[in-house]
């Protein structure tokens, strides 16, 4: 029997034509497992396997992070691993309402611990429908602004069996020119243009920054990057499962701003343009609901920070000014009138106190008081059958 | 070393094995090695000395050559000649100052070229002067000794390597209060200190054969080995590199031994394939979960802080391994047959199995430096064979562990292993007999040995907890392993 040691030590001592054949070899099965690997394209498939809910917890929020070495977590684009990290992607057990919480990084809880998020929050509550199901709640939050990329995740955790989902927006997330900004929205071009073209939405799917792989960029080679990051996505799930961190907490953060300059425009609209209709993604947030299908989706109009500081009169906070959000909000207002959507407007709901590094990141309090605002709506839809 | 540094250097190696001059390899390897010392050497805070440091090296090793010297032998024309290319080179290397950024091969900005020559000069005369100072031999070779200890000393502690740094900042005018131990970040000084005592106590032994300044350069800075080692044995370096050379195993003169062979370049190719997917795969993927002062205290349980151990002892073997193999692949396209460092020291049954298996060029300097004469040493004044073993072992335990860095958990690190080696050998001597009956016993035997192999992996894993963290952060986890919270 060969010892284990025979790649070091080879029975015979090699020639030069042995070592020309293995190179030939080598590179040809290289060549031809570059091919086959850009012809079957296997990323998604292999997004799929994961260690999380099986071999480690799956995470409780979807992977993201910018300090990967010190939040045992990282940002990658292969929306079936992001899903499979997830403890969504576990069997819906008998007897669970499954309520999907999407949204931006006030969902996913920038500087929040898994538990006092708002998902958290609700989770904890222990709610229960009136046929005795009882009511998980997820958090798919995702930090980017940008509604194509909720529509985009929502559009993947329909295979999760939703029976709810809770969609907590702010007008940041609205703009059509930011709508394929995200990384994440560009990285997955091909889910983005099938969704465009099956909801006729208002955006270029030749849109340069949609990013088009060639056959190069196909290959092992080409997706060293995406198969690293999977391997380091399951890594660090051990990480994650030992210290259940998945996020780095600064000792301090810089605070929200109270102070502003006198200065009243917003993505290069005055008061005097106005807000022009078709410059909010509307179709966005309909294709949403039509994607949602049967079941129930509330939208809620997220807390934002209300400052009483210099040039408050004009500003509600470092984001908004006063007028383009009192006009998103009426907008918000007749479109859900006239196409029936569910709406819960807390946008003033919560004390500034409880806001920490942007007007709309609250803080574990504000967390939980925007639960408990929430969950009786949310039972209210739950009841209906 | 980075992936740019290994490949850069199998394909220099290639061009050497193919091209060179069989009679200019042995020049070309003393080059290659003077500039990766200055290639490698990583950017300090304290202006020019990462130019210095090097240079220091250098003088280094020239300085422990001078004194090492069998006192009948003379200096050769070729020791002149090595002299005056390392001070070419090091004239050379400070011109490249000139050069735009991104091809200077020096860490930052070289410092002029008059200063350099200037202090090459001073240097030469303070050789000069301590070469009549130390007019006797034994005195030169103890002062060498000392003066590597103390280096050694002030570097591996923090204290006083954050002293010497706040002086070295008041010499540049820099804010002393800054000053810290990395400033000091000298590359290979570990090694290459111990390689040059290597050379002083073989010569103080009388067994150091006559080197010349090329060869022992070479010997001290060989540029594969610089980063990592392994610590070679002079005289094992020098048979090969004199191998090299035309006629030496021909009685031809004008014959050399080919280096561009099939079996060479498979041997080297396969160490240093190895070697990458050692470090380059498997060690840094476990480096993202592996047991550091940050995730220590941050996991949740007992099972979780023993995964962060078990991926931190597996991601030390092969991120240590890996380079050795990169070194020793290295080595052989170059001619050279660098001794091993890993030998499956996971894989072994006791610990001094373990020792002689895990960074085996450090361990068999520390038995041949320490262990052996201070053993010797106690037995000749009296002191219980019992007794003598453990001290030795206790002291050699201590130097491996100081030999990275003066710090109580490094301390700690010795004891542990000392005080599992004599354990080890109190046992063995008690159950020698027990154990040799089991040869009559295949499976109990095999069972024994699987039960040695864990036992063994389970002492070495909970010693690398003293090894990577800080004391205070360490006790909090070895407690924590057992469930123990403090």
């Amino acid at each position: 029997m060969a010892k284990w040691d025979w790649l070091e030590r080879p029975p015979a001592p090699y020639t030069p034509g042995f070592l020309a054949r293995v190179l030939v070899k080598a590179a040809l099965l290289f060549a031809a497992l570059n091919a086959a690997f850009a012809l079957l394209d296997p990323l998604p498939a292999l997004g799929q396997l994961s260690l999380y809910n099986r071999l480690f917890p799956g995470r409780p929020r979807l992977p993201y992070s910018e300090d990967p070495a010190r939040s045992y977590n990282l940002s990658l684009w292969n929306l079936n691993a992001m899903l499979e990290s997830h403890e969504v992607a576990r069997p819906k057990a008998a007897g669970e309402f499954r309520v999907l919480v999407m949204g931006d990084s006030s969902v996913w809880g920038v500087l929040l611990r898994p538990d006092e998020t708002l998902a958290a929050y609700l989770d904890a509550g222990g709610y229960a429908t009136p046929d005795g199901r009882t009511m998980r709640f997820y958090n798919l939050g995702h930090p980017i602004m940008a509604l194509t990329k909720d529509l985009m995740l929502l559009d993947a955790a329909m295979a999760y069996q939703p029976d709810l989902i809770l969609w907590p927006v702010t007008l940041q997330s609205f703009p059509r020119g930011q709508q394929l900004e995200a990384p994440l929205v560009q990285h997955n071009a091909a889910a983005v243009r099938r969704l465009i073209a099956a909801y006729g939405l208002a955006l270029d799917p030749a849109d340069p920054r949609l990013l088009d792989d060639s056959s190069l960029d196909r290959t092992i080679i080409g997706r060293r990057r995406d198969l690293a990051d999977l391997l380091r996505l399951q890594l660090y799930g051990a990480a994650w499962a030992a210290t259940g961190i998945d996020q780095f907490y600064p000792e301090t953060y810089e605070p929200r701003r109270s102070d502003f300059e006198s200065d009243a425009a917003w993505q290069g609209l005055t008061p005097e343009t106005g807000l022009p209709e078709d410059f909010l993604a509307w179709d966005v947030v309909e294709a949403f609901f039509a994607r949602a299908g049967d079941v129930p989706v509330l939208l809620v109009n997220e807390p934002v920070f209300i400052s009483s500081g210099q040039n408050s009169d004009l500003r509600y906070n470092f984001w908004y000014p006063r007028w383009v959000y009192d006009a998103y909000r009426s907008r918000l207002f007749e479109r859900s009138q006239a196409d029936g959507w569910p709406v819960l407007d807390v946008w003033d709901a919560i004390a500034p106190d409880e806001f920490t590094d942007s007007p709309v990141h609250l803080t574990p309090a504000g967390s939980r008081r925007l639960a408990d605002l929430i969950a009786p709506i949310l039972l209210k839809i739950a009841e209906q059958p | 070393m980075q992936l740019s540094h290994i490949a850069l250097f199998a394909a220099g190696g290639l061009l050497y094995a193919g091209f060179c001059p069989p009679r200019q390899r042995g020049w070309l390897l003393m080059i290659a090695s003077v500039v990766t010392l200055y290639w490698l050497q990583p950017t300090l805070t304290i202006f020019y000395l990462d130019f210095a440091l090097p240079t220091a090296t250098l003088a280094l090793a020239l300085a422990v050559w001078w004194v090492t010297r069998p006192p009948e032998s003379p200096v050769s024309r070729e020791d002149r000649l090595a002299l005056a290319l390392l001070a070419g080179l090091v004239l050379a290397l400070s011109a490249t100052r000139y050069l735009a950024p991104e091809l200077r091969p020096t860490a930052s900005r070289a410092p002029d070229v008059p200063p350099v020559a200037l202090a090459l000069l001073l240097l030469g005369l303070a050789g000069w002067a301590l070469r009549r100072l130390f007019g006797a031999r034994h005195g030169a070779l103890t002062a060498a000794l000392i003066v590597l200890v103390a280096l050694f000393i002030v570097l591996k502690t923090p204290p006083l390597a954050t002293g010497l740094a706040a002086a070295l900042r008041g010499l540049t005018g820099q804010n002393q209060a800054l000053a810290a131990p990395l400033d000091l970040e000298w590359l290979g000084f570990s090694y290459v200190a111990f390689r040059l005592i290597h050379t002083v106590r073989e010569r103080q032994m009388g067994k150091l054969p006559a080197l010349s300044l090329r060869e022992y350069v070479t010997y001290s800075i060989f540029f594969p080995a610089i980063t990592a080692g392994p610590i070679d044995r002079a005289e094992r370096f020098v048979r090969d590199d004199r191998a090299l050379l035309p006629g030496a195993n021909s009685p031809d003169e004008k014959t050399a031994p080919r280096l561009l062979t099939a079996p060479r370049l498979a041997e080297a190719g396969g160490r240093i394939g190895m070697g990458l997917f050692k470090k380059f795969v498997i060690a840094d993927s476990l480096a993202l979960l592996a047991l550091n002062a940050a995730n220590a205290g941050q996991a949740q349980s007992a099972g979780a802080l023993w995964l962060l151990l078990y991926a931190y002892a597996f991601r030390l073997f092969f991120d240590f391994s890996g380079y050795t193999d990169i070194a020793i692949g290295l080595g052989v396209l170059l001619g050279f047959k660098l001794p091993e460092n890993f030998d499956r020291p996971y894989l072994k049954n006791n610990l001094a199995a373990f020792w002689q298996s895990w960074h085996i060029t450090l361990s068999s300097w520390a038995r041949f430096y320490v262990f052996s004469p201070l053993s010797r040493a106690l037995l000749r004044r009296k002191v219980s064979a019992q007794a003598a073993v453990f001290l030795a072992q206790m002291a050699t335990m201590l130097i491996i562990g100081l030999w990275h860095g003066v710090s109580g958990g490094f301390i700690v690190w010795g004891v542990w292993h000392g005080l599992g080696l004599f354990a080890h050998k109190w046992w063995s001597d008690r159950t020698r007999k027990w154990y040799l009956s089991l040869n009559q016993k295949p499976r109990l035997k095999t069972a024994w040995t699987a039960a040695g192999i864990f036992i063994t992996f389970q002492f070495v894993t909970l010693g690398w907890v003293w090894f990577t963290l800080p004391l205070e952060t360490a006790w909090r986890a070895f407690l924590g392993l057992f469930g123990i919270a403090s």
